[in-house]
């Protein structure tokens, strides 16, 4: 096949790619989310999951957290131009393998079906502290909280057991201990 | 009590509190409000463009040629969206330009009204920062923020989208204190570290193959950083090339000046940007026309990068000492630093650097902005070499459009100030010189103001030759005729099997006529012979000028560094053509 003739280069090098859990304060204005997400699909960085809600209400100012994926200049590179934007008060890096941090997401599994399965998918639920917040005698409605990758795998196996509806937050996080983080 | 203003009346206190003494704007329904308070407000004069494009170019040609920020006014709906270019160009370029568009009234916003668009949404990538203002007493302190935002830290352009019914609401001028500042682009401090600068003399006296390598940065940081610059240069004796933005930092007629590097560059910038042990980036940003293949990039140095923006830092190139701030700080604390410590440097280190300077020398041998030139036609390079012949006398300001012009302009076209040299670099937009001169024309009436053209690229904005009259602004527009997209046909020819696709306009206007109809003034140089005349008759006319200069048609643009070479593989000219570039290297470019 012929190579293609474009007026522009072609990547040569390709660095590992690693996840990592960006935190953005933010003021809470119209449009800020946008400037934020509208940075990531504009420099083609990837966006996993995405949490935000404010988180002072006086100040009004909300927290942004976001799952992405990137070597670690496209990584620098978001830090960065995250902090370029005006309404961003401060970004902060988390590796997923960190251990100084707590990550959790909820999840809210709808399954159905007869009872036998019901109360084994209420068996694998049960290793994630799962509450039940909603039961009929064809379904349940279950809320999780887990890592990401443990939610990933609790829907494999609730799929065949008669999962139907899947919703989810994406990640948060926290520092552990007193610390708190500041730039 | 305080004073009860209308939001229309809020704007111009702001321009007027922010000494704004040009807006460049085309009015619409969606800013009557503000147009019409303009009566009320002498000291701010309206430049009235034909296109809210070209009022955009021609805020960014006012703000680059004198420093202050650019201020254009433009309507909703397509008055916004024809300024989009401008905005991006001016992000690109890092151009302060504050952007004021009228929007439908807030209760209309959403239901596709008239003239109605999404402009801070279409906006937001192409800006700093954007406002749509809701309240008409947050109005006076956007104002004054959007001011401080397009000029402070790496320039850029904000925009702020007024509806109608805030500019005829009556609110108070008040400004809030305690807002985010953003003044250092997301930077933690741009305070300079005393170590960072040992550093920087450290690496610069080990150095026996140093080059300076400085770009549009140390214009942005205004005059001083310029003759800082200048200082540094002269005090180590290193070479210094620079890019097409940072031209006229430094003198471009000065022994130590190697020209401008890049894809266009002269051989002996890109050979010593390749082969140097210390490359010092000045305000320079790695841009993919400068680096060419980026793995081969000057393999063998240490880098020195000094840029405001941190996020320019390690973006495209690894460096080995970064640092975060404005030049003129830098340079200022560099100098002083090295002055106490290192007296008589340049003499004690001549030995350390002579066979850099013997080697630098075998390649300005090579003569790499030479051409072969002709009795019959006009050659490209010629024109400009002739054009700066006889206006280096006086202070000239240079505009270009984009394509084989603007890199003939940058080659030939020799600069020894600051400020005097606007180019679209960084976004490449055709239509841009035009404009952009009435801007320079109107920061500077009675200075040489020359838009360094190509035929296709004026038509771009041809309109505003209008705005020329209206103004009595006597731009000069000089034409480089080769009927075709020059740039686009070169790469044609060297990359797609000359194919010529598109890239010959078929019906051109007869630009003496054009210039006529207009009511300037029209001057047409087909031989070599005739060139200086006319180009003096230029000069001399007090009125706008288009000059047709009717050049060769194939003539190439040369040195270039071709698709997916480094710095060291240059093509110099037509016989370098036949070493073909290589199926990966037409992927490149």
């Amino acid at each position: 096949m012929s190579k293609p003739k474009s007026a522009y280069s072609q990547p040569t090098k390709f660095g590992k790619e690693d996840h990592h859990i960006i935190v953005v304060w933010v003021d809470n204005e119209a449009g800020v989310l946008a400037r934020v997400i509208g940075l990531f699909s504009g420099r083609g960085y990837n966006i996993e999951s995405l949490a935000v809600a404010e988180i002072d209400k006086i100040k009004h100012l909300s927290r942004i957290t976001i799952v992405t994926k990137g070597t670690p200049e496209v990584i620098k590179q978001i830090k960065l131009q995250l902090g370029k934007l005006i309404p961003v008060h401060k970004v902060a890096d988390f590796s997923r393998n960190d251990p100084k941090i707590l990550f959790k997401e909820l999840a809210l599994l709808k399954v159905v079906g007869a009872t036998k399965k019901l109360d084994k998918a209420k068996k694998l639920c049960k290793k994630h502290d799962g509450l039940v917040l909603d039961k009929t005698k064809k379904s349940f409605v279950i809320q999780v909280t887990a890592l990401r990758r443990e939610i990933d795998k609790l829907v494999t196996t609730l799929k065949p057991l008669g999962l139907i509806s899947v919703s989810r937050t994406g990640a948060v996080a926290m520092t552990k201990g007193d610390e708190v983080f500041t730039q | 009590m305080p004073k009860l203003l209308s939001g229309a009346e809020i704007v111009f206190k702001a321009l007027e509190d922010q000494k704004v003494e040009y807006i460049f704007g085309y009015p619409g329904g969606a800013v009557l409000p503000i147009y019409d308070e303009l009566k009320n407000h002498k000291t701010i004069k309206h430049i009235l463009a034909r296109h809210e494009q070209g009022a955009g170019h021609a805020a960014e040609g006012y703000a680059r040629s004198c420093g202050k920020p650019g201020v254009l006014l433009v309507t909703s709906g397509p008055g916004a969206t024809n300024a989009v270019t401008a905005l991006t160009d001016a992000y690109m370029d890092s151009i302060p330009v504050v952007c004021i568009s009228g929007q439908v009234p807030t209760h209309l916003i959403g239901t596709d009204a008239f003239q109605e668009c999404d402009t801070t949404g279409i906006t937001r990538p192409c800006t700093k920062h954007n406002w749509l203002v809701k309240d008409v007493n947050d109005l006076a302190d956007i104002m004054n923020q959007a001011f401080k935002i397009a000029t402070t830290g790496r320039p850029g352009p904000v925009l702020v989208d007024i509806p109608k019914d805030i500019q005829f609401n009556k609110g108070v001028y008040k400004l809030n204190k305690n807002k985010l500042e953003k003044k250092l682009n997301g930077a933690l401090s741009n305070k300079i570290n005393l170590k960072d600068v040992d550093n920087f003399i450290e690496m610069i006296k080990k150095s026996s193959k140093p080059i300076f390598y400085t770009g549009g940065g140390v214009i942005n940081s205004g005059p001083k950083a310029s003759e800082l610059l200048r200082e540094l240069v002269s005090l180590t004796g290193f070479p210094i090339t620079s890019t097409l933005q940072g031209l006229g930092a430094y003198p471009g007629d000065d022994p130590q000046f190697l020209g401008m590097l890049g894809m266009h560059g002269t051989y002996e910038a890109n050979n010593a940007m390749h082969d140097c042990d210390l490359m010092i980036n000045i305000g320079a940003r790695f841009d993919d026309r400068i680096t060419g293949k980026i793995d081969e990039f000057s393999p063998k140095s240490k880098k020195i990068h000094i840029d405001i923006d941190p996020s320019s830092i390690g973006k495209n190139v690894k460096v080995d000492l970064a640092i975060t701030s404005d030049v003129t700080e830098l340079l200022q604390a560099v100098i002083k630093r090295f002055k106490e410590k290192n007296k008589n440097f340049i003499e004690s280190n001549k030995q350390k650097t002579a066979k850099w300077w013997s080697q630098i020398d075998k390649w300005r041998e090579k003569k790499s902005l030479n051409f072969i030139n002709s009795k019959e036609t006009i050659k490209p390079q010629h024109a400009v070499q002739r054009l700066y012949e006889l206006t280096k006398h006086q202070d000239t300001f240079i505009t270009t459009e984009v394509g084989q012009h603007q890199m003939w302009a940058a080659q030939h076209y020799k600069f020894n100030k600051p400020n005097r040299w606007m180019t679209s670099g960084g976004l490449g937009t055709m239509g841009y010189g035009l404009p952009a001169a009435i801007g320079v024309q109107i920061a500077h009436p009675k200075k040489l103001v020359v838009d360094i053209a190509g035929e296709a690229s004026i038509l771009m904005n041809i309109q505003e030759m209008s705005t020329a009259i209206q103004y009595k602004l006597p731009i000069k527009i000089f034409i480089l005729n080769n009927e075709y997209m020059g740039m686009v046909r070169q790469w044609q020819e060297l990359l797609h099997d000359k194919n010529y696709s598109e890239s010959y306009t078929e019906a051109l206007p007869d630009f003496v006529k054009l210039a006529e109809a207009y009511g300037a003034v029209g001057i047409r140089a087909k031989t070599p012979d005739e060139l200086d005349e006319k180009i003096k008759e230029m000069i001399k006319t007090d009125k706008p000028v288009i000059f047709d200069c009717v050049v060769d048609k194939v003539e190439n643009c040369y040195p270039m560094i071709p698709s997916g070479k480094p710095h060291n593989q240059m093509l110099l000219g037509p016989e370098d053509e036949k070493e073909e570039v290589s199926d990966e290297g037409k992927t490149l470019v």
